[in-house]
């Protein structure tokens, strides 16, 4: 009898990138982000407008006075919260794309308990951000019931569901009896298709104010839910077996792990998320429902959520930075150049993140078959 | 009242054929196993190529082509980035989409246009059919392509090589990969012919129909084509009278309120996605989707 061959001992942890592949790593990124810029400056050249004075004006309307900081926070608020969503759905290896529907749905739960409910403010607010995340996980939960239970793809089910939710809200904001906004008898005005706006007592609370500006608490909430679901995925268990069933849902099933349990609470919680960011662009910004209020947090959220894809805590950065692109875009228009070449960069940064790390798994793979081929010889 | 139908008949086919244009274009993409959500994006840069292309050059039917030719160069970056270099496919046809929202948009407001329109065609005789004449022989020029797009495409997917070769790549890559199909190319391929197709649609829609171009303008519609292919089961005729069901739903919005009926506009909005919605939820075992759909493929991964 021989002995069993000698196993060679399972690494504790796969080997670190060396400070080498950071760099290179940064470079590309970085080379291939200013290459996207470039192509929208090209873009705003050929149209006949000058793109320094794009930039310089995008600059001062996202970080160049005290008011334009606040506007880039208010807008990074929401932004962030939908990413932050998007991360937890993506580690179960779930898209969600429906946050636009989320947002709605959560913005008009939050503005359902903020008018009805008469409580200080310390009591309201929570409860309003509670019913958001609740009117967000349920639309996001309807697509995770198809999921799990139908097999119906949840790209097409979130994305279908968040057309709804465009018609949902029009129809409520229509409605005297849903959500529309009361007219005072008499007065002969007649009602918008909106809601009420809320009291002062459901405005979420001021930081900072000046002439012009008003910092809300949402981006410390946003901030705060975006590390504690950071941690929750990188650091325990139940982040773990997200990741788990994400990778593999056949393995995660042998041992032991339910994929279409974690899976939907996770497609829910992403929804959630995108609830709570509508709660905030509620109760921050825009304190009444109509049907534009989603306003694109959604997508550009989604975005964000794109870029860092496997890592929790890289949509922090990209939220400030597309809440920026996003208030600098708000003043293009005083210059005469559409606001919609925002739009582009946005979509670009995420191409010019996603092209790189292409190049760079070629690159590894290339470095190890030549170190196998030393190896051999 | 014959009047009547006959007009919304007419609305609803001529709604019908922007729709039909693409969704013939994302059933071919989506045998071969692409859902190709950037079909949205496809349709809108060739809606402003088309408006650009024919200020330029003059014509309403250069304009067309080089719509197309817009559309297919949006299905290259599609097609190249998802199947090439495997990003995911639908965070790309997010990005895509965006990205021509943006452009277009961008390049509408900054750039001054005078579009060309497509003249209307009548087929004399055929036209003056009661009901359903003025539909479907009484219409812009690019419309009568559809004679020529339903059959071809049913030609391909049911008759050709290619089009078995692309049923292969979409229901089992693997085995279609073993016996010497070039997977990655014949969906690239796909992606490029719903390319055309849906600069037909955006083409038609923007210099045929409305005369001109507005931002945003394809308004979901790509989306509905999508609909109506799940809808129809991803069959050629079941995905024609998909698009004639919706492309009817949203005649039926237009006109009812006109001929005095009270309507709920937002409940015919949103019912093709419900009813997409619900054949596949409930019908799966009828509508089964091709089996590697919306899965990416690389050699050697099952």
């Amino acid at each position: 009898m021989t002995a069993p061959p000698q196993r060679a001992p399972i690494p504790r942890r796969l080997p670190r990138p060396s400070v080498a592949d950071h760099a290179i790593s940064l470079g590309w990124h970085l080379a291939s982000i200013l290459v996207a810029l470039s192509v929208a400056g090209l873009l705003v050249a050929i149209t006949g407008s000058e793109p320094t004075t794009v930039v310089r004006t995008m600059i001062e309307g996202s970080i160049g006075s005290r008011a334009s900081i606040v506007a880039t926070l208010n807008h990074a608020a929401p932004i962030l919260l939908v990413a932050a969503g998007t991360v937890i759905a993506a580690k179960a290896g779930l898209l969600n794309i429906g946050q636009e529907g989320q947002i709605i749905f959560g913005g008009m739960f939050a503005v359902a308990v903020g008018l009805s409910l008469d409580l200080p403010k310390p009591l309201l607010i929570p409860m309003m951000l509670l019913a958001a995340a609740l009117g967000g996980g349920l639309w996001a939960g309807i697509a995770a019931v198809l999921r799990f239970w139908r097999g119906v793809n949840e790209v097409i089910g979130t994305l279908l569901l968040s057309f709804v939710a465009f018609q949902a809200v029009s129809y409520a904001v229509n409605q005297p009896w849903l959500l529309q906004e009361d007219v005072a008898e008499g007065s002969g005005l007649s009602a918008s298709p909106q809601s009420n706006a809320l009291p002062e007592a459901a405005h979420l609370p001021t930081l900072l104010t000046g002439p012009g500006y008003r910092l809300h608490l949402g981006i410390v909430i946003a901030v705060v839910i975006a590390l504690v679901s950071a941690f929750l995925v990188m650091r325990t268990k139940w982040g773990l077996e997200l990741t788990v069933v994400g990778l593999n849902d056949r393995a995660a099933r042998r041992i032991g792990l339910s994929p279409i349990l974690i899976g939907a609470t996770a497609l829910t919680l992403s929804g959630a998320f995108a609830g709570v960011a509508g709660g905030v662009l509620l109760g921050g910004t825009a304190f009444r429902v109509n049907s534009g209020f989603s306003s694109n947090y959604g997508w550009e959220g989604l975005l964000v959520g794109l870029i860092a894809r496997s890592n929790p805590l890289s949509v922090i950065p990209f939220a400030f930075l597309y809440g920026a692109l996003r208030a600098g875009g708000g003043v293009l228009a005083s210059t005469g150049v559409s606001a919609s070449i925002v739009g582009v960069v946005q979509a670009l940064i995420v191409l010019a993140v996603a092209l790189p790390s292409y190049f760079l798994r070629r690159r590894n793979a290339r470095v190890a078959t030549s170190r196998m081929e030393v190896a051999s010889t | 009242m014959i009047d009547d139908i006959s007009l919304i008949a007419e609305s609803a086919v001529r709604l019908a054929a922007t729709l039909l244009f693409a969704a013939l274009g994302e059933l071919v993409a989506e045998r071969a196993g692409t859902l190709n959500i950037s079909i949205e994006g496809m349709m809108l840069s060739s809606a402003f190529g088309a408006v650009y292309a024919s200020h330029l050059t003059g014509s309403a039917y250069l304009g067309f082509l080089l719509g197309m030719a817009v559309a297919v160069l949006v299905a290259a970056i599609q097609a190249n980035l998802a199947h090439r270099i495997q990003i995911n496919q639908f965070v790309l046809g997010i990005v895509v989409n965006l990205l021509v929202i943006g452009t277009t948009s961008f390049l509408w407001s900054e750039i001054d246009i005078t579009p060309e329109r497509f003249p209307m065609w009548r087929v004399p005789g055929l036209a003056s059919i009661p009901v359903v004449g003025d539909a479907l022989f009484h219409q812009r020029a690019p419309f009568f392509l559809i004679y020529l797009a339903i059959p071809l495409v049913w030609w391909i997917l049911e008759r050709s090589r290619w089009g078995l070769e692309l049923q292969a790549v979409g229901e089992n890559p693997q085995a279609a990969d073993v016996s010497g199909i070039d997977v990655l190319r014949r969906r690239r391929q796909a992606i490029y012919f719903c390319g055309a197709m849906a600069g037909i649609a955006g083409s038609y829609l923007s210099i045929g129909l409305i005369g001109t171009f507005t931002p945003e303008m394809t308004a979901l519609r790509g989306f509905i084509a999508i609909a109506a292919v799940i809808f129809g089961g991803w069959v050629v005729w079941r995905v024609v009278s998909g698009t004639l069901l919706f492309g009817g739903v949203e005649a039926l919005r237009v006109s009812l309120p006109a001929l005095g009926f009270t309507i709920n506009a937002q409940l015919l909005i949103v019912a093709p996605y419900l009813v997409t919605l619900i054949a596949m939820a409930f019908f799966a075992r009828r509508n089964r989707p091709p089996k590697a759909l919306g899965k990416p493929f690389e050699r050697g991964i099952a």
